[in-house]
């Protein structure tokens, strides 16, 4: 195994990896703000490509604003499904959230495939597809607008949650929803934000990923897993930790599918997910919490 | 309890007459498969209507029985008989060494975590070429005989898995009602208040999870011997996803809500026809209206639906 070789998976695992974290953040923001697990964070990355791709080929908009176009839709959606499906439930005990939010994964999937039809399609690069060249290794320009966003959103985040109100206000209703209510913040409205600024996250991941991997109605399923994975690994933090428990997992996968066996790639993810589970519920970097066991 | 009885022996000759009342090859067809997805529904059911604990997975129980029958039977050329208690045993110890670490994990967690082991299994299906056939499935399964009889019909079929099914049926009724099952309803409303009246409810629960695996395992096994041809495709997340809303849309912890819930989804996609592969649609949909306006489910919400809609025609005030 040479050198080359290895640099090269890690290269590519990584730019994997920071689409994970950034929907494991988008999984972890509503965990935090709500404690659902939402099952249709995935279609949020699904929807991301997709509407791209209609705002590029039947608005005949160009990129720069068929990016942001498709965030704002994606995100509506999101509101939507917070309004209509999230909030009037009458009995949010976790398997009736869990069972709902599978519920809703499934229509805006089935929606998707109406819209969309069944074939995958291609975005085109941001900028070109000239490789560069890094050590003996090679990488697209496409990864290196990966990891840039990745970066960048992960900046706005620290500044949203530490410096302005309502991320503080978030960050408390992560800590204790009552206690948040009693000082005074709207724990409902915190709710529906968590839900647009991870259907917001979730759909960028899914734009900067669609044109390396292509993007179809079913991407979210699998894109949404191994995003909960990263989220898992990093103890459902909304910073730091599950940037990294995403690397670690593309990394990983990169590894196992060029070391191993491609067929096993998808298998990592989830005896990962599993491991964590049993051994270190609380996250790599985690400390001991009863809170999920 | 003899109101129980009487319901039971009813359903019972209700299943035993339906030949004669639809005829048609293809319905029968249909019908073993409500059979099937019954069995597995009332598995499911038990874990989570009766426990309270969520399985995302057993379409990958429902597969390992299948496939270790198939591959008994086939490659190792066992008999059908002694290949399907023997993958149910091997399937049961399977859940129950899983079950301890996978059941300490709640909601949430829990989900995703059985999730992820239905996954593995699927993916293990796919790979696993020499053993499995890989995506283009296992053929040539052998049926099941017995005194001289093959079930290689759809008839015959139905009476096969419909016996298994009313024997699946009657065990749970009983489970449902013994001392096992008040113990898991009191794990399920909770844990805590449980385990303080006595109820070892750890083992309680990887008891259950065992025994729904058990029961999904020997369903997959007549699955594999009624059809004779299985491929990794019947046993993926969807299917585990169409298992948890029959239970949902049925009745959770209901035994015949289970079958509501199972031939109701195995006999829409036939009426559906035109839809397509759009029933996801509708399974959905189905799934976010049950939980939102009917959490009981049909066996709960058609009657009080019925008293409500009685009521308000005498103009009384219905209570919910």
């Amino acid at each position: 195994m040479q050198f080359d070789q290895l640099l090269q998976y890690t290269l590519s695992g990584l730019s994997t990896g920071a689409i994970y974290a950034l929907i494991g953040i988008g999984f972890s923001i509503i965990y935090n703000a709500t404690g659902i697990i939402n099952f249709a964070q995935g279609e949020f990355v699904m929807l991301g490509g997709l509407l791209t791709l209609s705002s590029l080929e039947l608005l005949k908009l160009p990129l720069w604003a068929a990016i942001p176009c498709s965030v704002a839709f994606s995100t509506v959606i999101g509101i939507l499904f917070e309004r209509l499906a999230i909030r009037p439930l009458k009995q949010p005990t976790p398997i009736n959230l869990v069972i709902i939010t599978i519920g809703g994964s499934i229509l805006i999937r089935g929606l998707a495939m109406l819209v969309w039809g069944k074939d995958t399609h291609a975005i085109p690069p941001f900028s070109g597809d000239t490789p560069i060249p890094v050590g003996g290794a090679t990488i697209l320009p496409q990864h290196l607008w990966i990891l840039a966003i990745t970066l960048i959103i992960i900046i706005i985040n620290k500044i949203y949650f530490y410096h302005t109100i309502s991320g503080k206000a978030m960050r408390a209703c992560a800590y204790n929803r009552r206690a948040a209510g009693l000082v005074g913040i709207d724990v409902r409205r915190m709710v529906l934000f968590s839900f647009i600024i991870s259907s917001a996250m979730g759909a960028v991941a899914g734009i900067i990923v669609a044109p390396l991997t292509m993007t179809a109605y079913d991407v979210g399923v699998m894109l949404g897993l191994k995003g909960f994975c990263a989220a898992i690994i990093g103890g459902m933090s909304s910073g730091i930790s599950t940037v990294i428990g995403g690397l670690i997992l593309g990394v990983l996968e990169s590894l196992g599918a060029g070391l191993i066996s491609s067929g096993y790639k998808d298998a990592i993810a989830f005896i990962i997910l599993l491991l964590i589970l049993f051994i270190r519920p609380q996250g790599l970097f985690g400390k001991a919490d009863s809170e999920r066991v | 309890m003899k109101r129980d009885l009487l319901l039971f022996i009813g359903f019972s000759l209700l299943v035993l007459l339906a030949p004669q009342l639809f005829s048609g090859g293809y319905l029968m067809n249909v019908l073993v498969f409500v059979g099937i997805n019954t069995m597995l529904s009332i598995a499911l059911n038990l874990l989570l209507g009766y426990a309270g604990q969520i399985s995302l997975g057993h379409a990958g129980f429902f597969g390992l029985g299948a496939y270790l029958s198939g591959i008994l039977t086939t490659t190792y050329a066992l008999d059908p008989w002694f290949a399907m208690p023997l993958a149910a045993a091997v399937v049961g110890g399977m859940a129950f060494l899983i079950g301890f670490p996978i059941l300490k994990l709640k909601g949430h967690y829990l989900a995703m975590a059985t999730l992820g082991l239905g996954i593995i299994i699927y993916i293990v299906f796919n790979e696993t070429v020499e053993l499995t056939g890989g995506p283009s499935g296992l053929s040539g399964i052998p049926n099941l005989k017995i005194a001289g009889i093959t079930f290689d019909s759809d008839v015959k079929n139905y009476y096969l898995i419909w016996t298994a099914t009313l024997l699946v049926m009657i065990f749970s009724l009983n489970l449902a009602g013994s001392r096992v099952g008040r113990a898991l309803r009191a794990v399920h409303d909770s844990e805590v208040a449980a385990r303080v009246l006595g109820v070892n409810s750890r083992i309680l629960k990887v008891q259950i999870f065992a025994l729904s695996a058990v029961i999904s395992s020997l369903a997959g096994s007549l699955y594999a011997h009624t059809m004779t041809f299985i491929s990794p495709a019947s046993f993926g997340f969807n299917f585990s996803i169409e298992l948890l809303t029959m239970v949902v849309i049925g009745g959770l912890g209901s035994i015949y809500g289970s079958f509501l819930g199972a031939a109701l989804l195995t006999l829409l996609p036939e009426f559906l026809r035109g839809a397509n592969d759009y029933d996801i649609i509708i399974y959905g949909g189905l799934l976010m209206v049950m939980v939102m306006y009917m959490p009981g489910g049909l066996v709960r919400g058609i009657p009080s639906l019925y008293r409500y809609l009685v009521k308000s025609k005498k103009g009384e005030p219905g209570h919910a």
